[in-house]
C-alpha cells in the first residue's frame, strides 16, 4: 500500500461532515497558511512540492500560480476546474462526492496564496447532485468562519462559490469553462492573453483541477519537500487513476507515481487483471485524447524497460512508441476489443463536443466520424485509412484549443499500430458489418 | 412543478427565490453568469426551454432573449423540444460501449418500445444516449435528472421502469442548483 493524500479518509462514515473531516486533521492548512505564512510562502510550497495539473496538462501547478497578475490590482480569482468529461476519467466525481471538504479547504488555502477573494468551483451540469454536496460543505465552512470576511482574524476575505455548467466536454478547457461561467456558450479564447492576467471578467484568474488543489492542504502542512519525495523524478506526489474497461476491478484507485503499469493493471489491489481470463490487446492511459498503444508498448518501452506510471515514462517513445499520463483515466481493452469501433465512438465523441468554432475541428472531427462509420459498415476502401491519418493531421495544431489535438491523437495511433485492423474492415466487408461481428487476429469472431 | 400542458411563464415563489440566490454568487452587474443555473430551473419548472420560458429568464436576468437562446442551444442538458417526463440519458461513449452501453440502449428500446432519440407516446419516457457523463468505472449506466444508475443489469432496468411507473417513487426529476 503506498501513500494515500487525497483518499486516506474515504470509507469514514460522516467524512462528507466537517465535525468528521476535521476530526481527522482537516482545515489544518487553512489555520497554517493563514496564521503563519506569507501569501507567496504558500506558492513557494507548491512550487517546491512538484505537484503538476491533474486535469491532464500536468503543467507545474505553482508556476501556473506565480504568473497570476499581483499587480493590476484588479480582483484575482480562484477557479476550480470540476467539469471533469474527458472519456474514461471519473476521479473528481469520486473525489468531491465522497470527501467534498479536502476540496474546499484546498480552495480557501490556494485562493489564499493567490490573493483571491471571489472563488469558484465550476462543477459539470450532469453532476448536480455533486453541486449540491459541495454547497454543503461550503456553508458549513462558513459557518465555522473558514470562508467569509476576516477569516480567523487575520484580515483575509474570502468568498467561495459553487456553480455549474449544462452539458458540454469543451468547457473542461480552461477559457471555455471561463466563459461558460461568464453565462455564454463554452467557446475557448485565444491565448495570450492568458488567464492569469486575464481571465474571468477579464481579472487575473488561475484554473486548475479538482485533484490538483486537493492536494494542496496535504502540500501546506507536510512541506513541498515531503510531497516531492513521493514518486519518481518529476512526476511527484500520488495521482487518481480512473481504471475503466475490461478489467476485474474498474473503480479510482490513488496511486503513488511511479508503479509499474504491469503492476497497475495486473494487482489485486488496483485493477485485478483482464477480466474473463482474456488476454490485453491495448490501453488508453491518459483520457479517450491520448495515444493507444497495444500490450507490448503499453507494458514495456521499446527499449524493453518496464513502463511506469509516471509522466515520463508513459511518454517515452514521444508519439512513435508513448503516450501521455493525461488525467489518469486508464481504459482498458481486451482481446476482443475493436479498435476501429471504438475509435469510430470516440470521434463522435468529438464531433458532438467541438464548439463549432475552429473549421478545421468542426468539420474534420465529423468527416472522421463518418469516414470510421464506413469501416464498420463495411463501405470503406484503403485509401481511406490515408485519408484519415490525412484529416487528423490538417487538424492538429490548427484550432484555438487542443479539441483538435485530441480528436486527431486518437486516429493517428489507432492507425500507427493497429493498421491492419483497418485493412481488416476493408478486406472482409460483409463480415464485418454483420452485428455483433468484432476482429481478433485474422479471425471472425461472433460476440 | 407545473405541468407543461398549462404554462404560465412565472417562476414558482421557491425557484424565485433560487434565482436571487444565483444572481448573489456573482458580482454586481454580473448577473448574466447565472443563466447557466436558471435554465436548469426554468426546466424543472417547465419541462423544457420554450422560447417564452426563455425569454422569461431573459427578463429575469435582464439580459437580451439572444443571449439565452445561443447559451441555450450550445449545452446539451437543455432541452429545446419536449420530452418525456422522465428522461433516460444513458452514457454511449467508449468505455460504457466496452462494458454493453449498446446492450443496456436495446433493452431500454424493447422495453420503452421506442428508439433511441424518441418519447414513449404517454410522455412518460425520454430515451437518449448521451457522451460520457465519469461514471466510467461502474458501466454500464444511465442519468435520470439529479440520479446515476450504475452497474445496471436488465433486472435494475426492468425495476427502474417500475418504479417511474409507480409514480412518487422517483424523486423530482430534473436537478437543479440548491
Amino acid at each position: 500500500m503506498g501513500v494515500k493524500i487525497l483518499t486516506e479518509h474515504i470509507g469514514t462514515p460522516g467524512l462528507e461532515t466537517l465535525a468528521v473531516y476535521k476530526s481527522k486533521g482537516g482545515y489544518a492548512s487553512v489555520e497554517k497558511a493563514i496564521k503563519t505564512m506569507q501569501p507567496d510562502e504558500v506558492t513557494e510550497e507548491v512550487k517546491k512540492s512538484g505537484l503538476r495539473g491533474r486535469g491532464g496538462a500536468g503543467f507545474p501547478t505553482g508556476m501556473k500560480w506565480s504568473f497570476i497578475d499581483k499587480k493590476s490590482g484588479k480582483p484575482r480569482h480562484l477557479v476550480c476546474n470540476a467539469d471533469e468529461s474527458e472519456p474514461g476519467t471519473f476521479k473528481d466525481r469520486y473525489l468531491m462526492s465522497k470527501n467534498p471538504h479536502i476540496l474546499i479547504e484546498g480552495m480557501i488555502t490556494a485562493s489564499y496564496a493567490l490573493g483571491a477573494n471571489l472563488s469558484y468551483i465550476y462543477v459539470r451540469g450532469e453532476l448536480m447532485y455533486v453541486v449540491n454536496i459541495l454547497q454543503k460543505a461550503i456553508d458549513e465552512a462558513r459557518e465555522a468562519g473558514y470562508i467569509g470576511k476576516n477569516i480567523l482574524g487575520s484580515g483575509y476575505d474570502l468568498e467561495l462559490h459553487v456553480t455549474c455548467g449544462a452539458g458540454a466536454y469543451i468547457c473542461g478547457e480552461e477559457t471555455a469553462l471561463i466563459e461558460s461561467l461568464e453565462g455564454k456558450r463554452g467557446n475557448p479564447r485565444i491565448k495570450p492573453p492568458f488567464p492569469a492576467i486575464a481571465g474571468v471578467w477579464g481579472n487575473p484568474t488561475v484554473v486548475n483541477n479538482v485533484e490538483s488543489i486537493a492536494a494542496v492542504p496535504w502540500i501546506v502542512n507536510k512541506g513541498g519537500d515531503e510531497y516531492a519525495k513521493i514518486g519518481v523524478g518529476k512526476s511527484t506526489g500520488t495521482k487518481l487513476i480512473s481504471a475503466s474497461g475490461h478489467i476485474n476491478k474498474p473503480g479510482v484507485y490513488e496511486i503513488e507515481l511511479g508503479i509499474t503499469v504491469e503492476d497497475f493493471i495486473y494487482s489485486e489491489e488496483y485493477c485485478g487483471g483482464i477480466w474473463k481470463n482474456r488476454k490485453l490487446k491495448a490501453v488508453v492511459a491518459g483520457g479517450s485524447s491520448v495515444p493507444v498503444l497495444p500490450a507490448n508498448l503499453i507494458l514495456n518501452t521499446v527499449n524493453g524497460d518496464k513502463r511506469l506510471m509516471t509522466y515520463e515514462s508513459l511518454a517515452d517513445g514521444g508519439f512513435a512508441s508513448g503516450t501521455m499520463l493525461g488525467s489518469g483515466g486508464f481504459i482498458v481493452f481486451d482481446e476482443t476489443a475493436s479498435i476501429v469501433h471504438n475509435l469510430w465512438n470516440f470521434e463522435r465523441f468529438y464531433h458532438h463536443e467541438s464548439c463549432g468554432q475552429c473549421s478545421p475541428c468542426r468539420e474534420g472531427t465529423g468527416w472522421m466520424e463518418k469516414i470510421l462509420h464506413k469501416f464498420i459498415e463495411g463501405h470503406a476502401n484503403m485509401e481511406d485509412i490515408d485519408l484519415l491519418a490525412e484529416i487528423g493531421k490538417k487538424i492538429e495544431g490548427n484550432t484555438i484549443c487542443p479539441l483538435g489535438d485530441a480528436a486527431a491523437w486518437p486516429v493517428a495511433s489507432a492507425i500507427k499500430h493497429f493498421r491492419h485492423e483497418f485493412e481488416w474492415y476493408v478486406t472482409h466487408k460483409e463480415e464485418a458489418s454483420r452485428p455483433g461481428a468484432y476482429y481478433k487476429g485474422e479471425k471472425l469472431v461472433l460476440a | 412543478m407545473s405541468d407543461s400542458s398549462k404554462i404560465s411563464v412565472q417562476f414558482s415563489p421557491e425557484a424565485q427565490a433560487l434565482v436571487q440566490k444565483y444572481i448573489a454568487k456573482f458580482p454586481e452587474g454580473k448577473q448574466k453568469s447565472a443563466v447557466i443555473a436558471c435554465l436548469h430551473l426554468a426546466q424543472a419548472e417547465f419541462g423544457w426551454l420554450k422560447p417564452e420560458v426563455m425569454d422569461y429568464v431573459a427578463s429575469l436576468l435582464n439580459i437580451k432573449p439572444i443571449e439565452v437562446y445561443e447559451v441555450a442551444t450550445f449545452y446539451s442538458q437543455y432541452y429545446t423540444k419536449e420530452v418525456g417526463k422522465y428522461v433516460i440519458e444513458v452514457c454511449h461513449t467508449g468505455p460504457c460501449w466496452l462494458r454493453g452501453a449498446d446492450e443496456l440502449i436495446t433493452y431500454f428500446e424493447k422495453k420503452l418500445g421506442i428508439k433511441k432519440g424518441e418519447t414513449t407516446a404517454d410522455g412518460m419516457f425520454t430515451l437518449k444516449g448521451v457522451e460520457c457523463l465519469a461514471a466510467c468505472g461502474s458501466a454500464p449506466m444511465f442519468q435520470c435528472g439529479m440520479n446515476y444508475y450504475e452497474n445496471m443489469d436488465e433486472a435494475k432496468v426492468d425495476a427502474f421502469i417500475n418504479d417511474c411507473r409507480a409514480e412518487n417513487k422517483i424523486s423530482r426529476p430534473y436537478p437543479i442548483m440548491k
